[in-house]
């Protein structure tokens, strides 16, 4: 027991373990093996054939006033309608106090921009829609896509699994959901060519 | 005592080395078959200019029977590497057509390549390849500089500083030199060899014959270059196998500018370290 | 850990309360800050470090690589290739997994013949040198499952050349080789559903390696560590706090070996590799020379040495299994091989018949390769059976120190007869 007691105050004698040299060397070993940890986290980012798919043109020319397609974007559907005048009008006559969400949740636009349809649209397109076709509620599909969907109350699309109504807008008008259905940050690469993302 | 076994070992370090020096030199003269690349060594890096000439030889020369599968036309324009300008890969990729989603009524269209397609290969399949080959299949390029070697014959007393000799190198690039020699290396048969129904001689090949023709009959100037470079045969053959030693390992000149950061660090750190070690141990003594 | 009791007092109410209640902290103090090493270790002595740095390294990388490698033989090619090339730093963490393995058996294969000079597996480091070839064989049988996972050619033959191995059972017991054989593939070839198992297994194996590595570590810190004169700790002038002495060497050491593992890692990631596993795997068309990785090549030299399937076999597996009785078959009252004048020189030829087994190994057997195997091979048995029990027996040591603290500090006084010097050594 002596003997490990005379061991153990060794370690606490040193002389020399707090020298320029030795913490130097322990910094220099210390910045090296932090710095050895990034590659392992970055490896989790989304890697170089995900990020080539972050984007998705799509071509409008086939779809024509009053229909509609959904694309693929992100993994994730995306609602492309063409409107007919009857619908832009509906949509340009509700006013933001009635809505129940007010915000235009558009991604190029901030937080506090009103839902007016023009802020889900762009300029000389209005007559497109391009909002993400997952509802706000708890994430299903909402129907209005195809002809012989029903598009609920205010002829925009209908949640089937809970009963929430969007207008033509995409914006939340009766039932659960709380938010509109979000616009994607798109542009129109020409007049019949948009590019997603 | 200390200064001497240092001394001693930096001697035996040093005498190594020169060994290792010699057998490759020897080597190198021996068969010739190793070539010069701006990607070897640890400067290594891919001269961009080569690189666009040789994605020109594979298009106009190889791509009529042979993929680059694992390419996606974002990788021709992506820095590293042959670094296209994105507007002219995307209109490039245009030009090719592949497969579609199924349309409503289930049959598979046609659609013109995006940036994010990979590259398309010559046949749909091995059968449809081998059935153009007479029976020969065609390899994807995607990892050939990867998966072939020249072959060293050395006598066993001789291995170890050969081997020493590379890694001190960092030679890497026996895979390009064997394609390189591959393809400068056909001739005629000797009079003493019989080809075999669709075989060509090659001098370097194992067993001298193999199935793909001398992709370079047309001989000089069967590539026109636009910058300048001399269209000979020799030139289509480096600047193929440079593409392809690419092609093989975009990230090459990432790895090896980290490498060189990443050995700096080690090396300072080793030294402090032993440094510090000596002062710990110093109480000890 | 029977040995060393821990001086640890905590001095904080949290160090205290913990204390009282899993004394962890204490136990660490006690076997990996104040644990008494020999001073006189050299650095070859860090290799255990650095293995166990390595296994870290590998577990990292391998958990890592699992995120983004698709164990199917469909997809595995390609998602290693995808690794390669799309994957952030991907191709970085993939290198360091393959060139880890690499460099976890050279500090393990130097670490095994440290063991061997210094005669670290005689009593009472019986069982664990016994543990350490539980490790070496859990290793290769990683490393095994983990080269055929990229499903290359060489992934594929190497597989269906060495499961084909145990159908030699076939010449003991008619069918129960080949049933062994179809039951380790999962079909009637080497197919998906081997690699699917070798996935699982290759990824559940490297934990049973860390625990054998702490009963491994155990065992040693109840009998201590050997020393380059193979005497026990006797006083306290012999021994040092393993932190800062023994910890700041490994750290040193660790340092140099990382920037050979840089090295290859950043110039040279295939260098140890084979060619041929940059092509898909093709059942029908067998490479021409189907080698293994480096460090299974001494093995691979000796199957191929025995002109009989089975027995081939058997040597092979005899060839690691052996290396369990090496406590026993050394008979030497000695335990370092530096006062072993004459069995040294024995030891240094079985280490250059390994490596020299290792080159065969990589050559095609034929020609003068075949004999030289066969030499070779029977040279490493016969050290093993023959010149260790015998020499052992018949060598008289050189004079050896009385303490540790002689052999560094220079001795006063007389020689003393080696019978006497070593003492306090029970068998």
């Amino acid at each position: 027991m002596q003997r490990e007691a005379d061991l153990a105050s060794q370690t606490a004698d040193d002389p020399h373990r707090r020298d320029f040299i030795v913490i130097a060397a322990q910094a220099f070993a210390g910045v090296g093996a932090a710095m050895a940890l990034w590659p392992f986290i970055a490896q989790m980012n989304p890697d170089a054939s995900t990020q080539a798919l972050a984007s998705t043109e799509v071509d409008l020319a086939p779809v024509k006033e009053g229909q509609a397609i959904t694309v693929l974007w992100r993994g994730k559907p995306v609602f492309v309608r063409n409107r007919t005048p009857q619908e832009v009008k509906e949509a340009l006559a509700a006013k933001v106090a009635d809505l129940r969400d007010p915000s235009a949740r558009n991604d190029a636009l901030p937080e506090r921009a009103p839902a007016t349809d023009l802020n889900r649209t762009k300029k000389g397109h209005e007559n497109w829609i391009i909002v993400v076709g997952i509802c706000t509620h708890l994430g299903c599909i909402p129907k209005g896509q195809s002809m012989t969907d029903g598009r609920g109350d205010f002829g925009g699309w209908f949640c089937p699994c809970h009963g929430s109504h969007y207008d033509t807008a995409g914006r939340i008008r009766k039932g659960p959901a709380p938010r509109n259905l979000e616009v994607p940050s798109y542009e129109f690469v020409s007049d019949t060519r948009v590019k997603i993302g | 005592m200390r200064i001497r076994t240092g001394a001693v070992g930096a001697a035996i370090a040093a005498g190594l080395w020169l060994a290792a020096d010699r057998v490759v030199a020897a080597e190198e003269q021996a068969h010739g078959l190793r070539q010069h690349w701006t990607f070897g060594g640890l400067l290594g890096h891919f001269d961009q200019a080569q690189l666009q000439r040789g994605f020109k030889v594979y298009t106009e020369v190889c791509s009529r029977c042979h993929g680059v599968k694992r390419l996606a036309f974002r990788n021709l324009a992506q820095p590293g590497g042959p670094d296209f300008p994105e507007a002219a890969v995307k209109s490039l990729a245009a030009t090719y057509q592949v497969d579609d989603a199924p349309d409503d009524e289930g049959k598979i269209k046609k659609r013109p390549a995006k940036l994010a397609d990979a590259i398309p290969s010559p046949y749909a399949n091995e059968q449809e390849a081998r059935f153009a080959q007479n029976g020969a299949l065609p390899p994807d390029l995607s990892l050939i500089v990867r998966a072939r070697a020249i072959e060293s014959d050395r006598p066993f007393y001789l291995v170890p500083f050969a081997m020493l000799g590379d890694i001190f190198r960092a030679y890497q690039e026996a895979g390009a030199d064997f394609v390189y020699a591959y393809l400068t290396g056909y001739a005629d048969a000797p009079a003493d060899v019989k080809l075999a129904d669709f075989m060509n001689y090659n001098t370097v090949f194992p067993g001298h014959q193999t199935a793909m023709p001398n992709p370079f009959t047309g001989g000089d100037g069967l590539v026109k270059y636009d910058d300048g470079t001399p269209a000979t045969v020799d030139n289509y053959a480096r600047d193929v196998v440079a593409f392809l030693a690419w092609a093989a390992d975009p990230r090459l000149e990432e790895r090896k500018r980290l490498g060189l950061l990443v050995m700096g660090y080690l090396l300072i750190t080793a030294v402090l370290l032993g440094f510090a070690k000596r002062r710990i141990w110093s109480a000890a003594h | 850990m029977a040995t060393h009791e821990s001086s640890y007092r905590p001095t904080s109410r949290f160090g205290k309360w913990i204390d009282a209640r899993l004394p962890l902290p204490r136990m660490l103090h006690g076997q990996f800050v104040e644990f008494p090493t020999p001073r006189n270790i050299n650095y070859l002595w860090t290799t255990g470090g650095l293995l166990t740095f390595f296994l870290g390294v590998q577990i990292a990388t391998g958990v890592v690589l699992a995120m983004h490698f698709i164990g199917s033989a469909a997809d595995a090619f390609d998602s290693v290739e995808h690794i390669r090339r799309d994957v952030n730093f991907g191709w970085l963490i993939r290198n360091m997994h393959a060139v880890g393995a690499s460099m976890f058996f050279l500090a393990a294969y130097i670490h095994v013949a440290r063991g061997l000079y210094y005669g670290s597996y005689k009593g009472p480091r019986e069982l664990l040198w016994i543990i350490g070839v539980v490790i070496l064989i859990l290793m290769m049988a990683t490393a095994f499952m983990g080269y055929s996972l990229p499903w290359g050619q060489m992934s594929f033959w190497a597989v269906t050349v060495i499961t084909n191995l145990f159908s030699s059972i076939d010449s003991i017991i008619p069918g129960l080789g080949t049933r062994i054989v179809q039951w380790l593939w999962g079909g009637f070839s080497v197919s998906g559903a081997t690699l699917t198992r070798f996935y699982s297994l290759h990824y559940l194996l490297p934990f049973a390696i860390a625990g054998a590595v702490g009963l491994h570590i155990w065992a040693l810190h109840v009998v201590g560590q050997n020393n380059p004169t193979g005497l026990e700790i006797k006083t306290a002038g012999d021994a040092l706090p393993m932190s800062p002495y023994a910890v700041m060497k490994d750290i040193f050491a660790l340092a140099v070996f990382l920037v050979l593992f840089a090295w290859l890692v950043f110039f040279l990631p295939d260098y140890l590799g084979h060619p041929d596993n940059y092509i898909e795997a093709n059942p029908l068309s067998t490479p021409p020379h189907i080698v293994p990785e480096w460090y299974f090549l001494p093995y691979y030299a000796i199957l191929r040495a025995i002109p009989n399937k089975l027995l081939g076999v058997i040597a092979m597996f005899s060839s690691i299994l052996i290396l369990c009785f090496v406590p026993w078959l050394d008979t030497s009252r000695v335990r370092s091989c530096k006062y072993r004048p004459v069995y040294r020189w024995f030891l240094y030829f079985f280490l250059f018949t390994v490596i020299a087994l290792g080159y065969l190994g990589s050559k095609p057997p034929e020609g003068v390769y075949i004999l030289w195997g066969r030499v070779f091979t029977a040279y490493y048995f016969i050290h093993l059976l023959i010149i260790m029990p015998i020499v052992g027996v018949m060598e008289t040591p050189s004079i050896m120190p009385r303490s540790i603290s002689e052999s560094v500090f220079g001795k006063e006084g007389a020689p003393v007869p080696a019978a006497v010097a070593v003492g306090g050594e029970r068998r």
